[in-house]
C-alpha cells in the first residue's frame, strides 16, 4: 500500500534475529523477576496471537484487505472445540437435532430459490423474492423454535445444548479453521469487490453478528452460560494426574524441585512446544506460497489491481481465495486458544481486544512479513500483559504528589484502562514514524 | 376502537422509540458523513468520539448538579452540552494537528487514514474509561414524561397507553434544530459553500483560492459537535456506558453508508431506515395482531429476531443497499 517507503531496513540481514533475540531476552528477564509460569504463559498466548496475526496478515499484507471482523472468525474457530471435543448431550440429538438440521435446510432451501428468482425472472421480481423470503423465515422459525426449546430444556443447569462428537481435541483445530473459512466464504462472496472501506464496515458488522449468535443460541454453545471442562488436546496432561503419577514425582524429586509448580510448568511447555509446532508449519507453508508465482501474483494485484486486473488477473476471485485462507488461520488460532483456555466463555470476546489488537500486531511487526507477524504477536502481547501492571505503577508515580483524596482514587482505580491509549499510542507511533514496521517487507 | 388501540401500540412501542433512536443515529451518521465527503475516510474512531463528548458532558452535568444548578423540566446535560461540544472539538482539532495533519500532507491513501483512526479510537476509548470509569451512567434529570401512559389512557379511554419521555422529545426537537442549522450552515454560508466545494472537487476549491487548513478545521468542530450531540442524546434516551459507543459505529457507518456516504441529507434518511428497521424487525408484534385480527390466538410473540440480534438488522440493510446500490439510496461519493 502506499505506506511503503523505499530504502531497506537497517541492521540488514541481522535485523530479524536481532530483534528476535531481544524478544527472548525480555521474555526470559520476565522468567527471572516473575517466575516461568507467568512468562511461559506469556509465551503460550503470544504464540497463539502470532498465528492470529499471520492470518490478518495474509489478508492485509499479502492483499490489502482490511478486515475488522476478526474477532468473529477468532470465536468461530473457538466454536471447533466445543462441537468435536465435548461429550454429546445424551438425547439432545433425538430431541432437536433433526429439526434444526432440517431448518438449516429450509433455509438453505429459500435463499438458493431467491437466488435462481433473482437471476431468471423479470417482471415483479422484487415482490416473488421478498415473498419466498418472508414464507421461507416463518417456515423456519416454526421448525427451529421448538426444536431449541426441546434442547434447551434438557438437564438447563449443566447442559441445554446439543454438546459436542466425543471426539479428540487435536482434530477440532483443523474444524475451527474450517467454521472461520465457511464463514469467511459467506462474507467474502458478498462483500468482497466492494471498497475497501465498505469491506472493512462489512466485517465489523459480521464480527459483531458472529458474537451475538456465539452468545444467544444456547442450544449451540450454551451462550452466555459458558461452556466449560474442554478436554485438553493429545498430548498435554492435566496437572492433577502428572502430581498423582509416580515417575513424573520421582523424576521431579531427582531434580529437587517442587511438584507443583513444575507439573504446571510442563503442562505450559506441553502446550508452547505444540503451539511452536503449528506456528512453524504455517510459516513454512506460508514462506512457500508468498515466494511462489501465487505470492507473486497477490503482490502484483495489492500494489495495482487496475494493473493486474488487465494483465488477466481474477481480482475479486483472489480476493476471496487470500480472505478465506486468512479467516481458517484465525480460526485456527481460535480453536486453540478455546483448548488453551478448557472453556468457551462467549461474553469475553470484545472487538478492541481480539481485532484491533491483532492490527496493532500486524501493523508493528510490519504488515507483508510473516516473520514480522510471529514478532508482533508475540511482542504486542507482552506489552498487552505488562501494560496492567505497568498503568497503575506509573499512576502511583505520577498522583505520588497528590494527596489523598477521590481524584487520586479515581486515577489509580482508573489506571489499568492506560494500556488502551498505550497500544494506541503505539499504533499511531509506527504507523507515523516506521509505517513499514519492525520486520518491513522486503 | 381495536383498530385504535393497535395503532397506539404501535406508536407507543415503534415510532416514538424509533424516532428518537433515529435522530441520534441520523446526527452520528451526519458526523461520519461529513468527515468521510472532506478528509475522505472513514472515521473509526467517531464512536468514540461521541463517548468522549458524552463523558465530558455528564462530567459538567455532575458538577452542575453539585454546585445546586437545574433546568428545570429539562435534563441539566443540556446546559452541559456546550462545554462537552467545545472540549471535544478541542480535542479532534489537536489530534487533527497531532496525527492526522500529516497523512495529508504526504497524501496517504484513504485505507492507510482508516488504519490511523484506529489508533485514534484506541487512544480515545482508553481516555473515557479513565475519565469516566466502564460502568453504565445515568445522567438524565428533570421531568420524566412529556405525556405519560396513566394521563393518555385517562384522556383517551383506551387499553393501550402512550407515553413519550421526555428524553425523547427533546432528541428529536435538537435534532432537527441542529440538522436545520447544519443545512442552513452548508447552503447559505460562505464557510459552508466553500466546505461544499472543497468536498465536490478538492483541487478547484484549492485553485478558487479556498483555506484547506480552514475547511478542515471547520468540518472537525462541526463533526465534534455533531458527535457530542448524538452521544448526549443517545445517552439521555438510554444510559451512557463507554463499550455501548463503540458498538453504535456499525449501525451510525450503516446510515452513512446506506443513505449514500458524503451525502448529508442520505445520512439522516439512512439514520431513520435503519433505526425503523431494527425496532420494527425486533418488536414483538403479537400485542397488535391481537387487536387487528379477531379472535387470535397463540403463543407466539410475533418477534422476527430478538433484540440480541439488531446488529444483524443493520448489517442485512447495509449489505443489501451496497450489493445492488453500491453509492447508496441517495447518490454518494464513491473515492
Amino acid at each position: 500500500m502506499s505506506t511503503r517507503q523505499p530504502g531497506a531496513a537497517r541492521g540488514g540481514k541481522l535485523r530479524a534475529p536481532l530483534l528476535f533475540a531481544a524478544m527472548a531476552a525480555l521474555l526470559l528477564i520476565e522468567a527471572f523477576t516473575t517466575g516461568w509460569n507467568g512468562a511461559l504463559g506469556i509465551v503460550n498466548m503470544g504464540l497463539i496471537s502470532a498465528i492470529l496475526a499471520l492470518g490478518v496478515n495474509m489478508q492485509w499484507g499479502y492483499a490489502g484487505l482490511f478486515n475488522t471482523g476478526v474477532v468473529g472468525f477468532i470465536a468461530l474457530g473457538g466454536l471447533g472445540p466445543v462441537l468435536v471435543s465435548m461429550k454429546p448431550t445424551p438425547g439432545a440429538f433425538s430431541a432437536g437435532g433433526w429439526g434444526i438440521l432440517l431448518a438449516f435446510a429450509i433455509a438453505l432451501v429459500t435463499i438458493a430459490a431467491a437466488v435462481w428468482l433473482n437471476r431468471h425472472l423479470k417482471r415483479m421480481k422484487g415482490l416473488a423474492i421478498l415473498a419466498v423470503l418472508i414464507a421461507g423465515f416463518f417456515l423456519y422459525r416454526a421448525i427451529f423454535d421448538p426444536a431449541v426449546a426441546a434442547i434447551q430444556a434438557i438437564n438447563p443447569a449443566s447442559a441445554g445444548y446439543l454438546g459436542g462428537l466425543g471426539l479428540p481435541t487435536l482434530l477440532s483445530w483443523p474444524v475451527g479453521a474450517l467454521l472461520a473459512a465457511g464463514a469467511a466464504w459467506v462474507v467474502g462472496k458478498t462483500a468482497l469487490g466492494l471498497r475497501s472501506d465498505y469491506l472493512a464496515v462489512a466485517t465489523l458488522g459480521i464480527g459483531e453478528i458472529i458474537v451475538a449468535v456465539l452468545k444467544n443460541e444456547e442450544w449451540l454453545d450454551r451462550g452466555v452460560l459458558n461452556v466449560t471442562g474442554i478436554p485438553r488436546s493429545w498430548p498435554v496432561p492435566y496437572e492433577v494426574d502428572l502430581q498423582a503419577d509416580p515417575g513424573f514425582l520421582e523424576r521431579v524429586a531427582a531434580f529437587g524441585l517442587d511438584p507443583v509448580t513444575t507439573s504446571t510448568i510442563t503442562v505450559k511447555l506441553l502446550y508452547g512446544a505444540l503451539f511452536a509446532a503449528v506456528l512453524l508449519v504455517l510459516i513454512w507453508a506460508l514462506q512457500l506460497a508468498l515466494n511462489s508465482p501465487w505470492g507473486r501474483m497477490m503482490r502484483a494485484i495489492r500494489d495495482n489491481e487496475v494493473a493486474a486486473e488487465a494483465m488477466g488477473k481474477n481480482v475479486t476471485g483472489r480476493h476471496l481465495q487470500i480472505f478465506i485462507l486468512g479467516c481458517a488461520v484465525i480460526g485456527l488460532a481460535g480453536a486453540m486458544m478455546i483448548s488453551l483456555d478448557g472453556q468457551m466463555t462467549p461474553s469475553s470476546y470484545n472487538p478492541l481486544r481480539y481485532t484491533f489488537l491483532i492490527w496493532v500486531m500486524v501493523i508493528v511487526g510490519g504488515s507483508g512479513n510473516n516473520w514480522g507477524s510471529v514478532l508482533g504477536g508475540m511482542l504486542i502481547w507482552f506489552v498487552w500483559i505488562k501494560a496492567e501492571v505497568w498503568g497503575p505503577q506509573i499512576m502511583h508515580v505520577v498522583t505520588a504528589t497528590l494527596a489523598d483524596g477521590p481524584l487520586k482514587q479515581h486515577l489509580v482505580d482508573s489506571a489499568p484502562h492506560m494500556r488502551l491509549v498505550m497500544m494506541g499510542l503505539i499504533l499511531l507511533l509506527v504507523l507515523r514514524f516506521s509505517p513499514r514496521g519492525l520486520l518491513p517487507e522486503k | 376502537m381495536d383498530i385504535l388501540n393497535a395503532l397506539v401500540a404501535i406508536l407507543n412501542y415503534v415510532v416514538v422509540p424509533a424516532t428518537a433512536y433515529g435522530a441520534q443515529l441520523a446526527l452520528g451518521a451526519l458526523g461520519v458523513t461529513l468527515i468521510y465527503g472532506i478528509l475522505r475516510f472513514s472515521n473509526f474512531a467517531h464512536g468514540d468520539t461521541m463517548a468522549f463528548g458524552t463523558a465530558i458532558t455528564i462530567l459538567v452535568t455532575w458538577a452542575l448538579q453539585a454546585a445546586g444548578l437545574s433546568f428545570g423540566p429539562l435534563p441539566t446535560a443540556l446546559v452541559a452540552l456546550p462545554f462537552g461540544i467545545a472540549a471535544t472539538a478541542l480535542l479532534v482539532l489537536g489530534t487533527d494537528r497531532i496525527v492526522y495533519a500529516y497523512y495529508r500532507k504526504v497524501r496517504a491513501a484513504p485505507v492507510v487514514l482508516t488504519m490511523v483512526s484506529v489508533g485514534v479510537m484506541f487512544v480515545m476509548n482508553g481516555l473515557t474509561r479513565v475519565l469516566i470509569g466502564v460502568d453504565e451512567i445515568k445522567f438524565t434529570d428533570g421531568a420524566r414524561f412529556l405525556i405519560s401512559a396513566q394521563e393518555f389512557k385517562k384522556a383517551t379511554g383506551l387499553a393501550e397507553p402512550l407515553a413519550i419521555r421526555t428524553t425523547q422529545a427533546i432528541t428529536v426537537i435538537t435534532a432537527a434544530i441542529v440538522v436545520a442549522a447544519l443545512f442552513w450552515f452548508l447552503a447559505k454560508t460562505r464557510a459552508g459553500k466553500s466546505m461544499r466545494a472543497f468536498s465536490d472537487n478538492e483541487d478547484l476549491a484549492l485553485l478558487s483560492g479556498i483555506n484547506p487548513n480552514r475547511v478542515v478545521a471547520m468540518t472537525w468542530i462541526i463533526a465534534a459537535a455533531l458527535a457530542t450531540i448524538a452521544g448526549t442524546l443517545y445517552g439521555l434516551d438510554k444510559s451512557f456506558k463507554a463499550f455501548n459507543y463503540f458498538q453504535l459505529l456499525l449501525p451510525v457507518f450503516a446510515a452513512a453508508i446506506v443513505g449514500g456516504l458524503g451525502n448529508p441529507l442520505g445520512a439522516i434518511a439512512g439514520g431513520f431506515i435503519i433505526a425503523y428497521s431494527e425496532v420494527a424487525v425486533t418488536y414483538a408484534w403479537k400485542k397488535v395482531a391481537i387487536y387487528l385480527i379477531p379472535g387470535y390466538q397463540s403463543d407466539n410473540l410475533l418477534q422476527l429476531l430478538s433484540t440480541e440480534y439488531k446488529f444483524a438488522v443493520s448489517f442485512t440493510i447495509l449489505i443489501i443497499v451496497l450489493l445492488f446500490k453500491p453509492t447508496g439510496l441517495f447518490k454518494g461519493k464513491s473515492v
